[in-house]
Parts: C-alpha cells; sequence; structure tokens
C-alpha cells in the first residue's frame, strides 16, 4: 500500500463547522455597542471611554483570575467578559468614581456569573445585577446625572459640590412624574439628554442593534415583542394627561429601554432559546418594565423587570417547546403542515 | 402559503381598476401565474438547516472515471441487516457479478466486484470504524463476466414480484448513505404508496458522485425510476435536485419521461434527508418512530435507481458504483466509478496522493461522514465518497462551554431542543432524554454544526441514544 497515514483523527460527525464561535458573536456584541460609546464620548467626554476601559479591565481581570484561582480553564478568550464590563461601564453615570466600578465587576464576574458556573451557567444578566447592586449607593447613582455636553476629562471625578452644577433631571425623573421631558423628542433619540453613560442614545444603540440583527447574532424576536409591548402599553395608557403618542415616544426613547432591550434582554445565557418563549418573555420584560414604572419607587424599571424575568426562563422555555416532528400529520391527513 | 401572499400583494397594485387599461390588467394576472407556478415547489419547505459551504466546485466538472484495482476488499456486511456468509474460500476463481456472500432475512447478496482469487476470507478493516469479515480478492485485471448475466431486451412481461427479485439477487441497497436493502423497501410499500421521490440533492458538501451521474447517465436513472413506477404504481414520482446542480437538472430533464415531475430544490443541508424531503416534496411528516410508507412516500436515491436499471436490463449486479475522491488535503480531486471494496489507499493515489498532510478522512461528507483511523478499508455500497481534511480543516474547541445561544434549535431539522437533550445527557437522566424525543434525532449534525461552542452534540447524542436503547432492553430482560 503506498498511502499510508498515521496520525488521523477519528471524531463523530459532523466534521465540519460554521465559522460562527463564541468569541467571533461576543466581539460583534462589543462591536454593536461601539455606537453608543462614542455618542457616549461625544456627550460626555473622555471620562466615558476611559471608565468603559477601567471596567472592561476589570472584568476581564476578575474572570481571569477566578479562573485560574479556582484551576479552571481560562474562558478570558471567549471575550464574554469584555462584553459584561462594556455594558456595566454602561448602565453607570459618567462620574462614578472609578473604584466603584471595579466593585461592580468584581460582582458581578464572581458572585454572579463565575460562582454559577461561568459562561452560560449564570441565572441572572450579571450587568444587570451589578446595577442592582450599585443602587445600594444611591448617592452614587441617581441624582448624579450630568448635562449632556459636560466634556469630563478622562481622569478626574468631579466632586460632590462640582457635580451639583453639572446634574440636571433625567427625561425619566420626567416621566416618573408624569409629565413630558423638557427635551424635544430628537434630542432623546440622539441622546442628547442626562443619563447613563451609554444609555442615552436610541439612535447609537438602534445602530447596534441593526448590526446585531444583520449579523444574525440576534433576532427580532425579544427585541420587538419587548418594545412593541412597552409601546403598546403607553399607548393605550397615557399618565397625566399626555398625547398618547408623545408619551409613548417619550417612555421609548428614554431610561434604559433601548440598551435593555437590545443588548441585556437579548443576552443568550438569560433569555429562553424557544422561539415562542422567547416572545413570551419580551411581552413579560414589556409589561413588567411599564409596571415598574407607572407604579415602582424607583422611576428605572428595565433593570428589575429583565433580572425578575431572568429568573423564569426555564417556564418560558417550557411555554414554546417546539413541536414534535411528525404528529401534526395525524390530524390532517395528507395535507399541507402548518 | 406564499400563493396567497403574492395575490395579496398584487392586487392592491390594481385598486384602482377604473384607471388601469384592460392589457395592463391582464399583464399583472400574467405576473401573478407564473410567480405562482415558479413559486409552487417552493411553497413546502422543512424547518431549520444549515448552509454549510459546498465545496463541490472541486470535483463537479471531472467526469466519472473507471478505476481498477489490484485488490478489492468486499465487507460481508454492507448495509443495516444482518451480514452476508461468504460462499466463496481461498484460492476460488471468481468472475464479475459472481454471488460470493448471501444470508437470510434483512439481508441481500454480495457479488465479487472484479475477477480473480480469492486470496483471503477474514476479518478486515471496514468503514464503519470496527473490523468485519471480508473477502479479498487480486483482481487479473481482465474484469471476465460470470456466465450467469445476461441482458434483457423488455421487461413488459415481468411483473413487480419478478422485478422485485431481480433487485434483490442484484444486492441494491440504498447507495445515498443509510443503505437500506432497497427490494424491502419496495416490498413493504407495496400498495401503500401513492408518491415516489427520487433523491438527487446530494445536499452533504463537497460530494458530487451523484451531480457527475445525474449529467453522464441520466438515461439509466430514468430508466431506474420507470421500473420502480412499474413495481409500485405511484400517482406522483418527483425526483428533487437542489437548485445548485443546473448542469444535472438541465441532463434530467431531457432524459425524464413526461410523468415524472423535476423539482429544483433549494439548497440548504440536509435537504436529501428522507424525512426532510419527504416534507418538502409532499409536505407530510413522517411520524416518529416511522417509515415513509406510513404517508404513502418511498425515497430511492438516484444512484439506486441506475443501480436498478442495470440489474433490470443489463443484469448486472451491484458490483461498482460512483465515488468521489475530494478534500483540501487531495491533490487531484476527482471522482471514479469504482469496483465494491475498491482500497482507500489505491483510491488516494488515483486522486494524485495528498497535497497536504491529512488531518481526517471521512467516508461520506463532512457532515455525516464516519471519520476512519485507517486506508485498509474497502469501499462498500453507500460509500458515495472518501473526503480527506487537512489540517485548516480542524475546528476543535478544547473545552466547549454551552452559552445557550439557541442555535442549535434553530437549525434542528427534526424539532429537537439540542441544548436540553445535551444537558440530560451529561446528567444521565433518561426520562428527559425520553421526552425530548432524541430518538427522532437523524444525527443530521445541523446542530453541531452551527454550535458556536463546538459542542459534540451529535456524538453526545448516539451516546444517549444507546444509553436509552440499552436501558429498555434491560427492562425488557426484567
Ligand atoms: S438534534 Fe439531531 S436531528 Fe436535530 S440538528 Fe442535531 S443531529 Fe440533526
Ligand atoms: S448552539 Fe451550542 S452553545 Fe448554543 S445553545 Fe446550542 S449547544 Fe449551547
Amino acid at each position: 500500500m503506498k498511502y499510508e497515514a498515521t496520525n488521523l483523527t477519528v471524531s463523530s460527525s459532523p466534521h465540519a463547522h460554521s465559522k460562527n464561535s463564541t468569541a467571533v458573536i461576543m466581539r460583534d456584541v462589543c462591536i454593536a455597542l461601539l455606537p453608543a460609546l462614542i455618542a457616549a464620548i461625544r456627550f460626555f467626554g473622555w471620562r466615558a471611554l476611559t471608565l468603559t476601559m477601567l471596567s472592561v479591565a476589570g472584568c476581564v481581570f476578575f474572570e481571569w483570575g477566578f479562573r485560574k484561582l479556582m484551576k479552571k480553564d481560562c474562558t478570558v478568550g471567549d471575550w464574554s467578559a469584555v462584553v459584561t464590563g462594556m455594558l456595566i461601564a454602561f448602565v453607570c453615570p459618567v462620574t462614578l468614581p472609578f473604584w466603584t466600578i471595579l466593585v461592580a465587576d468584581l460582582f458581578a464576574i464572581v458572585l454572579v456569573k463565575q460562582l454559577f458556573g461561568g459562561i452560560g451557567m449564570n441565572i441572572v444578566n450579571p450587568a444587570l445585577a451589578a446595577r442592582a447592586f450599585l443602587f445600594s449607593w444611591p448617592s452614587l447613582m441617581s441624582g448624579s446625572w450630568v448635562r449632556p455636553g459636560t466634556a469630563i476629562s478622562a481622569f478626574s471625578t468631579p466632586s460632590a459640590q462640582v457635580l451639583d452644577g453639572l446634574t440636571s433631571a433625567t427625561p425619566m425623573a420626567a416621566l416618573a412624574e408624569n409629565t413630558l421631558s423638557a427635551e424635544s423628542l430628537l434630542d432623546l433619540f440622539l441622546g442628547n439628554i442626562g443619563g447613563s453613560l451609554g444609555e442615552v442614545s436610541a439612535a447609537a444603540l438602534l445602530l447596534g442593534g441593526i448590526y446585531l440583527l444583520l449579523r444574525r447574532v440576534i433576532s427580532v424576536r425579544i427585541p420587538l415583542a419587548y418594545l412593541g409591548t412597552v409601546a403598546v402599553l403607553t399607548v393605550l395608557f397615557p399618565l397625566g394627561g399626555n398625547d398618547c403618542l408623545d408619551w409613548m415616544l417619550c417612555q421609548l426613547l428614554s431610561g434604559g429601554l433601548m440598551l435593555g432591550a437590545i443588548f441585556m434582554a437579548t443576552d443568550y445565557t438569560t433569555s429562553p432559546v424557544t422561539h415562542g418563549g422567547q416572545i413570551a418573555y419580551g411581552i413579560g420584560c414589556g409589561v413588567l418594565t411599564v409596571l415598574f414604572r407607572y407604579f415602582g419607587s424607583y422611576v428605572e424599571g428595565v433593570t428589575y423587570a429583565i433580572l425578575i424575568m431572568n429568573c423564569c426562563i426555564g417556564f418560558f422555555d417550557k411555554l414554546g417547546v417546539p413541536k414534535r416532528f411528525g404528529l401534526v400529520r395525524q390530524k390532517k391527513k395528507g395535507g399541507a403542515d402548518e | 402559503m406564499y400563493r396567497h401572499f403574492v395575490i395579496f400583494l398584487k392586487i392592491p397594485e390594481n385598486s384602482t381598476l377604473q384607471t388601469v387599461d384592460f392589457s395592463k390588467l391582464l399583464c399583472y394576472i400574467k405576473i401573478v401565474i407564473i410567480r405562482i407556478e415558479v413559486m409552487q415547489p417552493m411553497a413546502l419547505s422543512f424547518f431549520g438547516g444549515v448552509h454549510p459551504k459546498g465545496y463541490k466546485e472541486l470535483s463537479c466538472e471531472v467526469p466519472i472515471l473507471p478505476f481498477c484495482p489490484k485488490t478489492v476488499s468486499i465487507a460481508m456486511s454492507q448495509h443495516i441487516g444482518r451480514p452476508c456468509t461468504p460462499l466463496v474460500k481461498i484460492g476460488d476463481r471468481v468472475s464479475v457479478g459472481q454471488k460470493i456472500g448471501d444470508g437470510e432475512g434483512l439481508c441481500v447478496p454480495v457479488h465479487a466486484s472484479v475477477s480473480g482469487t480469492v486470496i483471503a476470507v477474514e476479518l478486515r478493516p471496514t468503514p464503519s470504524g470496527t473490523d468485519g469479515m471480508c473477502v479479498v480478492i487480486e483482481s487479473d485485471g481482465r474484469d471476465t463476466l460470470c456466465p450467469d448475466i445476461h441482458k434483457r431486451e423488455s421487461i413488459a412481461e415481468l411483473t413487480g414480484e419478478e422485478l422485485t427479485a431481480i433487485i434483490r439477487e442484484a444486492g441494491i441497497t440504498g447507495m445515498g448513505g443509510a443503505g437500506f436493502p432497497t427490494n424491502v423497501k419496495i416490498s413493504s410499500g407495496l400498495g401503500k404508496v401513492d408518491t415516489v421521490i427520487v433523491n438527487g440533492a446530494e445536499c452533504e458538501p463537497y460530494i458530487t458522485s451523484d451531480d457527475r451521474l445525474m449529467r453522464e447517465a441520466p438515461e439509466k436513472i430514468a430508466g431506474g425510476i420507470r421500473i420502480i413506477q412499474k413495481i409500485l404504481q405511484p400517482e406522483r414520482t418527483a425526483v428533487g435536485i437542489e437548485k445548485n446542480k443546473a448542469k444535472a437538472i438541465a441532463a434530467m430533464q431531457a432524459a425524464l419521461p413526461g410523468d415524472v415531475e423535476l423539482l429544483p430544490l433549494r439548497v440548504r443541508y440536509p435537504q436529501g434527508a428522507e424525512k426532510q424531503l419527504i416534507q418538502t416534496v409532499t409536505g407530510r411528516c413522517v411520524p416518529p418512530g416511522g417509515l415513509p410508507a406510513a404517508v404513502g412516500c418511498a425515497v430511492f436515491n438516484v444512484a439506486t435507481c441506475a443501480a436498478i436499471y442495470d440489474a433490470v436490463y443489463e443484469g448486472m449486479p451491484l458490483v461498482r458504483r460512483a465515488v468521489t475522491v475530494t478534500g483540501r488535503a487531495i491533490a487531484r480531486p476527482s471522482n471514479f466509478s469504482v469496483p465494491i471494496g475498491t482500497l482507500y489507499s489505491d483510491l488516494i493515489e488515483a486522486a494524485g496522493g495528498f497535497s497536504s498532510e491529512p488531518y481526517k478522512i471521512l467516508c461520506g461528507g463532512p457532515m455525516m461522514g464516519i471519520a476512519q483511523h485507517t486506508l485498509a478499508c474497502g469501499t462498500i455500497k453507500g460509500n458515495n465518497a472518501l473526503t480527506c481534511f487537512s489540517q485548516a480543516d480542524n475546528h476543535e474547541v478544547e473545552v466547549p462551554h454551552c452559552i445557550r445561544c439557541g442555535k442549535c434549535l434553530d437549525v434542528c431539522p427534526m424539532h429537537l431542543m439540542p441544548l436540553q437533550l445535551q444537558r440530560a445527557r451529561q446528567k444521565g437522566d433518561l426520562a428527559a432524554l425520553e421526552k425530548g424525543n432524541v430518538m427522532d434525532c437523524i444525527e443530521c449534525g445541523s446542530c453541531a454544526y452551527n454550535c458556536p461552542a463546538g459542542i459534540h452534540l451529535v456524538q453526545s447524542f448516539r451516546t444517549a441514544k444507546k444509553m436509552l436503547r440499552d436501558a429498555k432492553a434491560k427492562e425488557a430482560v426484567k
């Protein structure tokens, strides 16, 4: 025999694989977050960038360190810690002290993600859990939303007195008082408003969302169901005698709704996988968000809405279990199914 | 569904009927009708599926060349069911088409594929990965035909039963992969089948043997289809070919009789899987655990049809088939018509040898092929390709972590939830596996292909199926 091959690899089929990998997907999410980061730098100055970079570095470091400490395989290469780092920075005010964001990173990566077994195993979204955790310092989180256009230099942390002069009421706070925000809808859409670092620009977030859709990282099911539910509920029940359309658009464009619907609720690990389940989950998130916004004591409902829904994905997955192949026909003999 | 959609779309355009002159309206209606006609085969489809890169261009323009090896190693177990018992012993002289193995039950005979001397009847490696009984023949290079082989001019006076018997004696099995004895498939479908589907989808990447066969011998395939029609008397006969094989479609169109439909199919893996093809062509779903005959269908591969033609008209049993030798580690990807039992090492030599260090060698294509550990195996009847991968095709992930992305579920044509099954299998939770219908899995590999984490889902399900079967067997013993 002329050809004798040694060293052949034997494994189960399939032997071909799509080019997609976890790292590619997570990198795509990072790319999709870039427009919002650029918008943040434009509106809040270079500190937005340093805070984000620091948060990313913190998350990656904690992920690496914890896996190393526990003698597990290194998962830093999958880029998921980078996504978590960016998202944590995005839900914080731009003036957050640097040490605080590192604490949030530690909480998200170690307590929320790694202690449950790492990527794919956590129950709630690490970035949102970190945000909920940061609310335990209300002084740091709310009440310190700087006005857009206040360029804060890269490495300074404004003191409390300085901050007072810079802050403005966010559209969310206005909505909580059943009034429309002072800013125009266009400003709301572009993000020329006060708020968390990466949440403000609906336009930039939508751009990122479109990128994710085109790259098939996410499907429209969750964001559409989520935003659609909020839109329908707010247009049907406007508060404070406002025009229902204005009220709806204000609700959609302010606060963390866009970031939440496009990037947080679609987080793979903490959202359902079945198609029916995803739609139900999106609707559930929408209903809870509106309930929290209308009746809750916190002005922002997205965080808690998604966190609560995260805990029920087992139920939602059951809702959407695909129909068994071949069972359809027994009812319609010989006909086309579906 | 699509039909309604088009009409719905088009009518509003003519809503101002008074202002549109009549010829324009007619024109619109014609467009709608043409659309409906064009779209009709597309109206039905199957859920899921993936689009792996085809690599068919490597070998699709290379004609099928006959290849004559010096030795062949013919496995006695060529298909699912019972293996044959060898009918020859060392030193016997055999001629092409002579029966060398036969058996009872779910078993069809095996024939010598070259003429020469039997040099061994022993356990040898087979493509399934295990060693099996093989008859090894050294060729005398003359390819003398067995004296029992006679041509038939006409089949008009043969009955269905006689034809089925001829097909059995010719040792024909499904040649697209699984390799179910064709005569059994035919007799189990008698009286139940109203639709015969001929499978020319060839959705596996790399493989081009069916494509070449359809281009080079469409009249044989058409002849085989006639014979099947004569036996099964179906109301409808359809040939499904993926749209990317335009030349094969053209050649088949010219050769097929008028009562056979030719359906260009959407290019999507696993379009050629039996259940998915039935669903695409007829809209019917084979019930869980059932056979195609349960929904009135029978599916035959194009190569099987050609083999039936050879068996009935030429009297020639199944001793040769088209095999694609391809892959990025092969110097000259080619298609060969090879005797059953040709050694893989000979095939690789005939295709110019390796161009780079081989990483994996597959009996079949990359989606469902079986990885080989040696090149000493001989080809079998269902072996349509030998795919050789180089290191560049290595996609192994060291420690895969499921990220719950659901991409496996999005593509499963059997409507399963691979990630849930995988977790159940890891836990050894038999009840959950059963409830998740793991037995329905056709092992098409779409889920594992699409999984970004690189989890070995199919391997896992094979293990799971075995676990379930073992548990059932244990229960039965109790
Ligand atoms: S679970 Fe089975 S049938 Fe479904 S995609 Fe995976 S291999 Fe194919
Ligand atoms: S495709 Fe892979 S990573 Fe994604 S849910 Fe399925 S098994 Fe998990």
